[in-house]
């Protein structure tokens, strides 16, 4: 049955504020279920506050045979990356 | 509908008592303080049982849902049945002592939550209608004037609501799915629908809870649950079954074989072991 139904990605915002992460995945023949299966599965535990489900088809992933040219020339230019100023002690979540 | 001679119509052939007979086994209402309140009591044990059973029911989807997601749900459902009957049994006496040594006739839950699995159509029907009348039930529980039913209602309202909520998604889905589907789900609700009428009864020990304002007179949702019932099937472009004979006597300890079998196996433990600890 389960083989079936479409896979759908869960993310989980863990409280107000956060951002919504990737979890993991569920099976499931529609959203409505997709949204139970996501609350059974990942939020047993009180991990969360509000739920997305994206049907896994509908993600467009970059090729992982295609990693150099996409993500290597990123590595070698340090003055894009924000580390050269403070910050406030009291900024979470950056 | 309801109305119907209590103890004539049982669902099966009632086991004899002769060597299961429990007199002179029972547990004392109130033991602790002396004070005996057998209403309360009996009103404890109907909530207690109802969640219990049903709990032990669907632990034995456990590993074989039709998928690991509704194996969880199945599960996530059982465990908060059996966390209401922990409660209500807690409440009751030694919670432990009346979920695991007591008779058959000694539970006091309704017939419904006994009924077999069976396939996952009639399990989902079953807990449609369950969780339907539970969900109302708890509502209007939350105003008992025993603080400890209040207090157990309140917070457990909100899981069975979405108990319901789920065996509705599915009653719809399977209803309006494909000709097999629609055929299990039908099978499901017939077998499951002559057990309704016993969750509305008002015997004696109902009816003095409910004029105490400890317990509820489910008479007065009755109109409620039919509709809203009414208004699944209507979404799973069912019919609703023909009403049947009513099956009533779970609340007085008349119960269909299909108990006796799940307490073997629920009881076997602390039964075999009564010293067991984990």
């Amino acid at each position: 049955m389960s083989n079936d139904w479409p896979l759908w990605e869960v993310f989980v915002r863990a409280k107000g504020g956060m951002s919504h992460r990737h979890v993991g995945s569920v099976h499931a023949p529609d959203p409505e279920i997709a949204l139970r299966h996501a609350r059974d599965t990942y939020t047993r535990r009180m991990e969360g506050v509000s739920l997305w489900v994206v049907p896994s088809a509908s993600i467009a992933a970059s090729d992982p045979g295609d990693d150099a040219a996409m993500f290597d020339p990123a590595e070698d230019k340090i003055y894009r990356h924000p580390t050269f100023y403070d910050i406030p002690d009291d900024v979470k979540h950056i | 509908m309801a109305g119907t001679d209590p103890e004539t119509v049982r669902a099966e052939p009632v086991e004899a008592p002769s060597s299961r007979s429990s007199v002179g086994k029972k547990e004392g209402p109130s033991t602790s303080s002396g004070r005996t309140d057998s209403v309360r009591f009996e009103t404890l044990l109907r909530l207690g049982d109802d969640s219990l059973i049903l709990g032990q029911r669907l632990g034995e989807w456990c590993g074989h849902a039709p998928s690991v997601e509704v194996d969880l749900s199945l599960a996530n459902i059982g465990l908060d049945l059996i966390g209401q009957a922990t409660h209500f049994l807690g409440a009751a006496g030694d919670g432990d002592q009346l979920a695991f040594h007591r008779d058959v006739l000694d539970f006091k839950n309704c017939l419904l939550v006994e009924q077999p699995n069976g396939d996952f159509a009639q399990t989902m029907a079953r807990q449609l209608l369950f969780s339907t009348w539970q969900e109302m039930l708890f509502g209007h529980l939350e105003a008992s004037k025993d603080e400890t039913i209040a207090a157990i209602a309140a917070k457990a309202v909100k899981e069975v609501r979405y108990h319901a909520e789920l065996a509705a998604e599915w009653v719809v889905r399977l209803g309006d799915g494909t000709e097999e589907s629609r055929r299990r789900m039908i099978d499901g609700l017939d077998w499951n629908w002559r057990f309704v009428p016993e969750l509305f009864e008002l015997d004696e020990i109902a009816g003095e809870a409910a004029a105490r304002g400890i317990g509820a007179d489910p008479t007065a949702f009755r109109a409620d649950y039919d509709a809203r019932i009414a208004a699944v099937l209507a979404e799973a472009t069912l019919e609703p079954p023909a009403d049947q004979r009513p099956i009533l006597g779970g609340r007085r300890g008349h119960h269909s074989e299909h108990l006796g079998h799940l307490l073997a196996a629920m009881q076997f433990l602390p039964r075999t072991y009564p010293d067991a600890t984990w």
